[in-house]
């Protein structure tokens, strides 16, 4: 492959970054509209139904003005898949990714959120050291790249937990963790949404999953039927907390729960809790060898 | 639970005082934006705002706008932010300015329900996120101070029927968010037991 074609190869990444962080914004994914319209028909509580009407009347209005769902345009998290054949390196992908939310960014425009963590001052369109955010995960014997945006909200993500379980609190302490970590958030990760919960590994990996499991689409289930069992359990048992839609009370506080697990240490136990708000946004494209790209195949 | 219609900036604190939580508010008139940084600049650093309080309506925002030639702004995308990170300046915002609501996103904890209570004032519960329909019900944005501190900076909004709001926190002493979280510890402890 020439050098030509490999930076039209990074060029075309970087249109499809550009693509994704805006339409992940505006236009949330048809699970979630589905999702969302079947907590309104189950809210009994009055602020509870108020809550999902507006939210359903508000998606709409965004399909119709061509607008944001939600005005926090969030730090770019991005998750690549990318095959041992592709002809672009991680490293230049890496940079079309951060090239591609700061085009976005100032073209829209869109409001930008990043700060150096210390001075607060603005570090760039939605860029900054180690903005955007990149998952990776390496395929052997394929020669593509599934890209997922996924643009990641504050108050959601103010309400992360972690907690070193110890081995003899088992899976009650795990559901315990969960249990009070979302009923501790209250209102403020705007409920109802996706509880991710990242098991086993370690401390940081643990945060790790759960981000990976706010990501799936909603209510696919884990293929290690232990872990899918503690999701439907999870499931139920948050919507039974009474947290309800925005916190002010009701029936419906999650729209479901992903876990996400990974082998561990016998001592360890820990448990990570990332919430995803109720506009879940989400938006994946998939990008060929020969610089062809195909948007919504999702994984 | 009742609805009303509520025009800002109030003059009349009973207007105030006959919500109740739970109920639905839509208000009408004008609102202020307000945010993290704004209000360490008016009470940590002791800088007077440039805009009357008096009577106002408080909305915790970060508004995404476009700059226009002419140096007004104009309305992108106008959303809510989550208000707990500002519930220390809920007494001085009412013992000193005056104001009579703030809304926002998530709830206040219980130290807002005393200050709400001898001040008159109330927390209005926005759908957090729900900021397209927001947008829609922003008029114009017709006034902004302390530009430097962008996004976070005192604007001015005309609204018409903005809402629905729910009166989270009442001038009386009572907070849905408190009776929800009550509710929930206690159903956690039988959910726990069953585990």
């Amino acid at each position: 492959m020439t050098v030509d074609t490999v930076t039209d190869l990074q060029h075309t990444v970087e249109d499809a970054a550009a693509h994704l962080y805006v339409w992940a914004l505006k236009d949330i994914p048809q699970d979630l509209r589905d999702a969302l319209a079947d907590a309104a028909g189950k809210e009994t509580s009055v602020p509870g139904r108020r809550v999902l009407s507006t939210i359903l009347r508000n998606v709409e209005v965004a399909d119709d003005e061509k607008n944001l769902v939600c005005q926090d345009t969030g730090i770019a998290v991005y998750t690549c898949r990318v095959g041992e054949h592709f002809p672009l390196h991680p490293a230049r992908i890496y940079e079309a990714l951060r090239d591609g939310t700061a085009r976005a960014t100032i073209e829209h425009p869109l409001r930008s959120n990043a700060v150096h963590t210390i001075t607060r001052e603005n570090t760039g369109p939605n860029i900054g050291h180690r903005l955007p955010i990149v998952h990776w995960e390496f395929v052997p014997d394929w020669d593509g790249l599934d890209v997922k945006c996924i643009p990641k909200g504050s108050g959601s993500e103010n309400m992360s937990f972690l907690k070193m379980c110890v081995p003899a609190d088992g899976v009650k302490g795990i559901k315990q963790f969960v249990l009070e970590s979302i009923v501790g958030a209250g209102g403020k990760p705007c409920p109802p949404g996706i509880v991710g919960v990242g098991i086993g590994g370690s401390a940081d990996y643990a945060l790790y999953l759960a981000k990976e499991a706010i990501a799936r689409p909603i209510g696919t289930r884990n293929p290690d039927p232990v872990v899918a069992q503690l999701e439907d359990e999870l499931f139920e048992l948050l919507n039974e907390t009474g947290i309800g839609p925005m916190g002010l009370g009701g029936d419906v506080t999650v729209l479901n729960c992903h876990v996400e697990h990974a082998d561990t240490h016998m001592t360890l136990n820990p448990v990570a809790v990332n919430y995803q708000c109720w506009a879940a946004r989400r938006a994946t494209a998939h990008v060929a060898a020969d610089g062809s790209v195909e948007f919504d195949r999702e994984f | 639970m009742a609805v009303h219609e509520v025009t800002f900036p109030v003059t009349d604190e009973r207007e105030i005082r006959k919500l109740r939580a739970g109920d639905e508010v839509v208000a009408q008139g004008h609102i202020i934006g307000i945010r993290d940084r704004t209000q360490i600049r008016i009470f940590d650093q002791g800088v007077e705002p440039p805009m009357d309080l008096r009577g106002a309506f408080l909305l915790h925002t970060a508004p995404g706008v476009r700059k226009l030639e002419d140096g007004r702004y104009e309305k992108v995308c106008i959303g809510t932010t989550t208000s707990a990170r500002m519930v220390r300046f809920t007494e001085p915002l009412g013992a000193r300015y005056g104001v009579r609501a703030i809304c926002g996103k998530g709830g206040f904890p219980d130290e807002a329900i005393e200050p709400m209570r001898e001040h008159g004032m109330v927390y209005f519960a926005i759908v957090g996120g729900a900021a397209a329909l927001e947008t829609t019900q922003i008029e114009e944005i017709e006034e902004v101070a302390w530009e430097e501190l962008m996004p976070e900076c005192l604007w001015k909004f005309r609204v018409k029927d903005f809402g629905p709001l729910t009166v989270g926190i009442d001038s009386h002493g009572n907070s849905l968010y408190h009776d929800v979280q009550a509710a929930a510890e206690k159903k956690l402890e039988e959910l726990y037991a069953r585990l």
